[in-house]
């Protein structure tokens, strides 16, 4: 049962980093999407940032990280315009505009990949789905053994390439979790700056328009940040399950606490177990770890539904005699009448 | 009501036999497993292939045809409700739920039962039993859906949430389970991997049969309650006033939508399988108003694309069919949302700018009318460029790009270098047609209306371009005396307009010229 934790620990550790940077950034800025009531929206770009990516590889031939991200951000922001265009242009709804939009990008995508042969780049059908967590401390042994990454790293001032081959694997993270880790960092950042212009358009467009804030701009900046974040989260969990990082902690949360500050805490600290937690059960199952990741947020969702203090179900069925006529009782015998 | 519900009842089960019969015809005289569509594909050209593919004369090609065929009919048909109920979403976390129950199924065929508590799960037996699957996935998706309303009525989390919510969670343990099987030391794994994507040659004899079933069951519930659904989609009031149990139509529905999602499972994959319930509904609802309408187009393009990914699975094995079959449907909504008969982008566009031509056309006829009239000049004189620019306050730059609109369109014609226009005998009708209509409402707001004299000119310059022969013929009908507008001008009536017309060719010193 403690095997991952006591054998090659520090590939752990780097899978475990991974998946609380991937994440808390999904977190954080999946609190907005919640209140924004855009969870669906998010689901969407997280699909279709798949052509993104597989035009950005067919054009550079390598997945460098400037052009994935580029690539990401066009396909983010389209997906937005075209499900506006979709629905203010015909009479066709918005659930509807969004099925259609990220089904047709998505599929653009799989036909794509599968043209083009991009398993060296582990951008396969595979990884779509499954995300490919487990490699992160592989690319690290590439890295490792690539002269071109040795000579760099010599340039770095107290590291030398003997550090790494003597095994010191701890001394310098892989290049993947220190992407993920500045994501992170801008996606906090990004969101202490513009804190107050965020939680004013997300509540209030009213008052938002009165204070000079432009809302469009807001929005499409926090679709392009989602796009990065979900570009970068790619390559650890695939490109459907970051749906479920992207809600799971805010949903949480939401459940808990009222306020939007404790509510960060709180996803943050969700990110953190479900990371753990979920690298514990695809050890001990033997099967994917960005699944598992999920599957251990979801249960930290149950338990929060269940026993969170303001609205779980335990509170709900011990409480019942107790307030003796609730809103949903009233409400219910107002139907009845 | 009684007599509809019947009609009704017999057109659905006329439909169901025919379909039952042509099932028959094509399914049950051929057994034989042959290879894998891709396996077939030796020829080399693009059209031997589409002759062989369409001549269906391997076995595995006509499984991939039955079912992309059966697919497209439920979900084209359940589709249509899911898309005019709003529930495009709800669909989509739907077939993504139904993956643990894909794979619980897939397990479960390893299970043997000697006794009532004695079973016995060995690896080695499992395969893949399509109506296990079939069981698992819909239970997994009715499951799906159950969370979504549990969540929506006992928390504040909305229903976006609510439905991202669980689709990820389900999504995620399918996952789990499907990474594990993978890892099992069993022989028989092929086609659990195909339920991603979706791969139209993986689908066998078995599942065809499945697939037939559910299509019929799907088909024959939508119309012998198609009633209930067109009311309770569209009219949830009135749904209620006739004690239409709402509720358990919706749930109902939602069970229909599982079967339509898990029989597409095998040929679109999880992954887009809503796709094939909301785009091509989406594509018909752009074409048509009439519910009816739309069920049969949906159904023909859900058919048209199923068909189209199955060829090109066809064609090109490796490319799974799922994207392909998606593309296809979505190809036929772009074209409905650009160029769709009343509701397209570009149909509308086109309309509008039709429209204003026309709207600058009928105003320029007008103003030359106009000018003829001030100057009490008959018809067949000419007016020139120049007071026509003064009457229409515009350049003359502009006033002669509207001459040659004019000329282009047989109205007019245009003389000394187009310094000169004159009426052409429909020309003319027109402008007195357009000069009637503005006139005859002008009076008709005054005496009809009691609006004041010098109020109605605006309104009147509106409704003169849209007031249709029947119209007009009402207006003379309400109005006494319909010779002067409240101005106090001639309204040009019937002699006026089919004056016998000579157009002239105007000398060098025609009317006006220089003036």
């Amino acid at each position: 049962m403690v095997e991952p934790w006591t054998e090659n620990l520090t590939t752990t550790f780097w899978i475990v980093l991974m998946g609380f940077l991937v994440t808390a950034a999904c977190g954080m800025i999946g609190n907005y999407l919640i209140l924004r009531r855009m969870a669906l929206v998010g689901d969407a770009i997280s699909h279709s940032v798949l052509p993104g990516l597989a035009i950005a590889f067919l054009l550079m031939h390598s997945l460098k990280t400037v052009p994935m991200f580029i690539g990401a951000l066009v396909a983010g922001i389209l997906t937005t315009v075209l499900i506006e265009l979709i629905h203010k242009k015909s009479r066709v709804k918005q659930d509807s505009a969004i099925g259609i939009t990220f089904s047709t990008l998505f599929a653009i995508g799989v036909i794509l990949i599968s043209f083009g042969q991009m398993e060296a780049v582990h951008l396969d059908a595979e990884c779509v789905l499954y995300g490919e967590i487990a490699l992160v401390p592989l690319d690290l042994v590439q890295t490792q053994l690539g002269p071109g990454a040795l000579s760099v790293v010599e340039k770095i001032p107290g590291l030398n390439s003997e550090m790494f081959l003597n095994g010191n694997l701890l001394t310098i993270p892989p290049p993947s979790v220190i992407r993920m880790a500045v994501v992170t960092g801008i996606t906090l950042l990004l969101i202490l700056v513009f804190y107050k212009e965020l939680l004013v358009t997300s509540f209030d467009s009213g008052l938002s328009s009165s204070l000079g804030i432009n809302s469009t701009v807001v929005h499409y900046t926090l679709m392009g940040m989602l796009s990065v974040i979900i570009v970068s989260a790619f390559e650890a969990v695939g490109a459907i399950l970051v749906i479920a990082m992207l809600i799971l902690p805010g949903a949480t949360a939401s459940l808990l606490v009222h306020r939007l500050p404790p509510m960060f805490g709180i996803t943050v600290i969700h990110a953190a177990l479900s990371a753990g937690g979920g690298i514990h059960l695809a050890t001990w199952l033997n099967c994917s770890p960005a699944g598992a990741m999920v599957v251990a947020g979801s249960v930290l969702f149950a338990l929060a539904w269940m026993f969170s203090p303001s609205q779980g179900l335990l509170r709900r069925w011990l409480g019942r005699e107790l307030d003796e006529l609730d809103e949903e009782e009233l409400e219910r015998l107002a139907r009845r009448i | 009501m009684i007599t509809r519900r019947q009609t009704l009842d017999k057109q659905g089960w006329r439909a169901v036999h025919a379909l039952g019969l042509l099932a028959v015809f094509v399914v049950l005289p051929e057994s034989a497993w042959s290879a894998k569509i891709g396996d077939v594909a030796e020829e080399t050209s693009l059209g031997q292939q589409a002759i062989r593919f369409f001549s269906f004369r391997d076995p595995s090609v006509r499984y991939a045809v039955i079912g992309s065929v059966m697919l497209g009919i439920s979900c084209g048909l359940l589709g249509c409700f899911i898309v005019v109920r709003k529930m495009a979403l709800v669909g989509d976390t739907l077939s993504h739920a139904v993956l643990p129950g894909v794979a619980l199924g897939f397990l479960f065929s390893g299970v043997s039962a000697s006794g009532l508590f004695d079973w016995s799960f060995d690896v080695a037996n499992i395969t893949k039993n399509p109506s296990l699957i079939f069981c698992g996935a819909v239970v997994a998706g009715v499951a799906g859906t159950f969370l979504v309303n549990t969540l929506k009525q006992t928390t504040k989390i909305k229903e976006d949430s609510a439905l991202g919510l669980t689709l990820a969670s389900f999504f995620a343990v399918g996952i789990c389970l499907l990474t594990m099987i993978q890892d099992l030391p069993t022989g028989n794994k092929s086609g659990i991997d195909k339920f991603m994507f979706g791969q139209a040659a993986a689908i066998g004899e078995d599942d065809i049969r499945l697939m037939t079933g559910v299509t019929f069951l799907i088909v024959a519930v939508v119309f012998v309650f198609y009633k209930e659904l067109l009311v309770t989609s569209f009219d949830a009031g009135f749904a209620r006033s006739i004690a239409l149990p709402s509720q358990w139509i919706h749930h109902g529905l939602m069970l229909l939508v599982a079967f339509a999602v898990v029989i597409a499972l095998q040929a679109v994959g999880v992954v887009l399988v809503s796709a094939m319930l909301i785009t091509p509904a989406a594509a018909a609802y752009l074409l048509t108003d009439r519910m009816h309408r739309m069920l049969l187009l949906a159904v023909g393009f859900g058919v048209a694309s199923g068909v189209l990914g199955a060829f090109i699975s066809f064609l090109k094995p490796n490319i799974p069919t799922g994207p392909c079959m998606v593309l296809g449907a979505s190809a036929v909504f772009a074209v409905a949302f650009f160029a769709g008969p009343r509701y397209g982008v570009m149909t509308r566009w086109w309309r509008h700018v039709s429209r204003s031509k026309r709207v600058q056309r009928e105003n320029t006829l007008k103003a030359m009318f106009q000018v003829l009239e001030r100057r009490d000049a008959q018809p067949e004189e000419s007016v020139s460029l120049k007071e026509l620019a003064e009457r229409r306050r515009e350049t003359l730059d502009e006033v002669s790009g509207q001459a040659q609109a004019l000329k282009q369109h047989g109205l007019v014609t245009l003389h000394e270098e187009g310094n000169k226009i004159l009426f052409t005998p429909s020309g003319w009708q027109l402008a007195c047609t357009i000069v009637r209509n503005h006139r005859l409402w002008e009076l008709y707001l005054t005496n009809e209306a009691n609006i004041a004299a010098d109020h109605v000119h605006d309104d009147a310059e509106q409704i003169e371009h849209v007031l249709g022969d029947d119209v007009v013929r009402e207006l003379e009908r309400m109005l006494d005396d319909t010779t002067r507008d409240p101005h106090g001008r001639a309204i040009p009536g019937f002699a006026d307009i089919h004056k016998p017309f000579t157009p002239a060719v105007p000398g060098p010193s025609g009317y006006g010229g220089s003036s």
